[in-house]
């Protein structure tokens, strides 16, 4: 499991250099960051400090000002959600970015529905596949039926999932995935988080809390204001280490320093 | 509330509900129907000394009333769905008709020469695709140009209907061709007792194969089914209800009047005519059409679903990948074409166009769509809602011609049940969350 983050395989993402700014607010400020198959790297940083916006420039939610983003070495061009989608970029929203009126099945599907062969909605077969991935990632899941809007937070939680992971994603986006669940939920996403990383499947994981990804992350990249504090192993520092990246911008020996970083004590 | 009592609310009624899948709203907006149609029958029974409006002719002439709002109201189910307005289809509807009304009268005759057979085809064609343009003009403005639908569609009803006084100087354009007019009923836009068996037939054998074939799509899945006394219960009811509105329709002979203008037209006796029914309404079938056609594409098509899908949460269709812009503008696009569809059979049915057509039609299409049980939050609406809501509306209406409430108190009786539908549609959906 460990070999493909050893071995210089060409990075899976590489970010380089991204801006932007809305009405003349730097949100994300050259930032840069890269991610391996196989690896999960952690985005930490305070609420506001611009990990999300990051994130949906690769997702395809935001166009980015400026910057280059590569996707197996080769430059990528990605404007809108659909974009990413070609590249096998799944994200898992906060929000979790679910049309409650609808049913599992509809949700797990939308925009790439199973068509019949006159060209119309196959909801049995959509709805069969979705209880299939539903008893593997959910089993307690049996709600089928019911708009989304009345399922419980972690129910919800693992339709949005079940969406991300169902499509073979190559590369996993998951902002804040344990925010809205319950202890044994979150220890069933960790579960998860290995199983894909297994699967040679890349993850990003963005938190404002160092406690929910710094036993899951191989590697930590943290921002402040926009900009890059540093990155680092997770093995090569400690938790106080990263708090103090977070809080302070302090990069300490362990980590490799980024634009962001706070220059007081070099 | 414990376990046992919920057991206990679990009546007869509730489990019937479940066992059949059928909706509630539904039978309340029948429930209500039913109750509309029964009370102005007994109020004209008991106050005027006749019942005049459960009659063949009032259900037929109700029919016609309801197809011109009923085709609208189905496109304003998608509209309302996708968190948008369209405040433009009463003076669209009279544009349409306007520039049908010249290309009929003024133009295609000066070429193809008068009463043409193919004047009615392009004239329709010209008026819906003329509709379609300007819908989708408009949901242009709102989709690219990120301008309100409301302010849109508003402009929209003051521009068109002053370019549909531009375009005719004011005039009224009449006679419009008369197979074209066939399209708006009357005794010659019928098809007849025999046609009317004959559709009644096929839509009986159709709502059949949907059962059948729905029951199976269920089996091959290993979903659960219906037991099979509620598949035959929905079978019977569906039949009866078409059977039983075949005879209604069949049952309203032609006017003495028709039959010997018939008679005298084709040298005959009048009695030689006999008894002549009128049966279904082409405008009543074109609405029944179109509420089928709209009802697929709500339901069992992509872009039905993605038009929930925005409506239910727009930022997530548009992070799943769906081109909510086009999608924009494609509602708005079928709105019009629609409307252009509903301004050949309210033409038509005037055999004329006149400059006041279409007036505060879109407050009635959107009342239509809202008793209908569309939500204003966005995500939920059904066509037949939307089909049922005019004929509840269209009910009202007629029903308060026909026992002899003067113009005044109908509008203010339309306004009231309109917000108390409201009213009571948010109890509905609060009760059922």
């Amino acid at each position: 499991m460990d070999t493909t983050q050893n071995t210089p395989t060409a990075p899976l993402v590489e970010m380089k250099d991204i801006s932007i700014s809305f009405g003349g607010v730097h949100a994300v400020d050259k930032a840069s960051c890269e991610l391996y198959p196989g690896e999960v790297v952690g985005l930490l940083g305070h609420n506001g400090a611009g990990k999300s916006t990051l994130i949906k420039i690769l997702s395809g939610a935001y166009t980015r000002d400026s910057g280059t983003i590569f996707i197996d070495g080769k430059e990528a061009t990605i404007t809108n959600p659909r974009h990413a989608k070609e590249f096998g970029i799944e994200t898992i929203y906060q929000t979790l970015a679910l049309a409650d009126n609808v049913d599992a099945a509809a949700n797990l599907y939308l925009g790439r529905e199973i068509l019949t062969r006159w060209g119309t909605l196959d909801d049995s077969a959509m709805e069969a596949e979705t209880r299939k991935v539903m008893n593997r990632l959910n089993p307690n899941f049996t709600r089928f039926k019911d708009p989304v809007k009345q399922l419980s937070g972690g129910q919800r939680q693992s339709v949005a999932i079940a969406r991300a992971i169902h499509f073979n994603a190559r590369i996993l986006i998951m902002d804040e995935p344990t925010a809205a669940l319950g202890p044994a939920e979150t220890e069933q996403v960790g579960q998860l988080i290995h199983q894909l990383k297994a699967d040679g499947i890349g993850i990003f994981l963005i938190s404002h809390d160092i406690h929910d990804v710094f036993d899951l992350a191989d590697r930590v990249v943290v921002m402040k204001n926009g900009a890059v504090v540093g990155s680092a192993k997770t093995g090569d520092v400690t938790k106080d280490e990263v708090l103090g990246m977070i809080i302070l911008g302090k990069c300490p020996p362990g980590a490799t320093p980024g634009p962001g970083a706070s220059t007081e004590d070099h | 509330m414990s376990e046992q009592q919920q057991d206990f609310k679990e009546s007869a009624l509730v489990r019937f509900l479940r066992a059949t899948e059928v909706d509630t709203r539904l039978l309340g907006m029948i429930g209500a129907l039913l109750l509309i149609w029964i009370g102005f029958h007994l109020y004209g029974h008991f106050v005027n000394g006749y019942g005049a409006f459960l009659t063949p002719r009032n259900l037929w002439n109700l029919s016609v009333q309801t197809s011109s709002i009923a085709v609208m109201a189905t496109g304003m189910v998608l509209v309302i769905v996708t968190r948008h307005i369209d405040l433009s289809v009463g003076s669209l509807l009279g544009f349409t008709a306007m520039i049908m009304g010249v290309v009929q009268v003024w133009i295609l005759p000066e070429f193809l020469g008068l009463g043409h057979p193919m004047i009615w085809v392009i004239t329709a064609m010209v008026g819906i695709t003329c509709g379609a343009l300007i819908g989708a003009f408009q949901g242009a403005l709102i989709a690219y140009l990120n301008i309100p639908a409301f302010i849109v569609t508003l402009g929209g009803l003051l521009i068109w209907r002053g370019a549909s006084y531009l375009l005719a100087r004011g005039e009224t354009i009449a006679p419009v061709d008369q197979t074209f007019s066939l399209i708006g009923g009357g005794p010659y836009g019928t098809i007849g007792a025999t046609g009317s068996w004959i559709f009644g037939a096929l839509v009986c054998v159709a709502i059949i194969a949907l059962l059948i074939s729905g029951r199976k799509q269920r089996l091959k899945f290993g979903f659960p089914t219906r037991p099979m006394w509620a598949e035959l219960l929905i079978g019977g009811i569906g039949t009866g209800i078409v059977i039983g509105s075949v005879m209604v329709m069949n049952a309203y002979p032609w006017p003495k009047g028709i039959i010997k203008r018939y008679a005298a037209a084709n040298n005959m006796e009048v009695a030689d005519v006999g008894v002549v029914s009128h049966g279904f309404a082409i405008p009543i079938l074109i609405a029944i059409a179109v509420g089928i056609a709209m009802t697929f594409l709500a339901t069992r098509t992509r872009f039905g679903r993605y038009v929930f899908a925005i409506g239910g949460n727009p930022e997530a269709a548009e992070l799943a990948g769906i081109n909510t812009k086009k999608m924009t503008m494609l509602i708005f696009a079928l709105m019009g074409a629609l409307t252009g569809i509903a301004a050949v059979i309210a033409s038509a049915r005037l055999k004329s166009a006149t400059l006041a057509l279409g007036q505060f039609d879109e407050l009635y299409v959107i009342a239509a769509a809202v008793i209908g049980g569309t939500s204003f939050a966005g995500g939920i609406g059904t066509i037949y809602g939307a089909i049922l809501g005019a004929l509840v509306m269209q009910s009202l209406q007629s029903g308060m011609v026909l026992i002899g409430f003067d113009a005044a108190i109908q509008q203010m009786v339309v306004g009231c049940v309109l917000v108390i539908a409201v009213f009571l549609d948010n109890l509905y959906r609060r009760k059922s969350v």
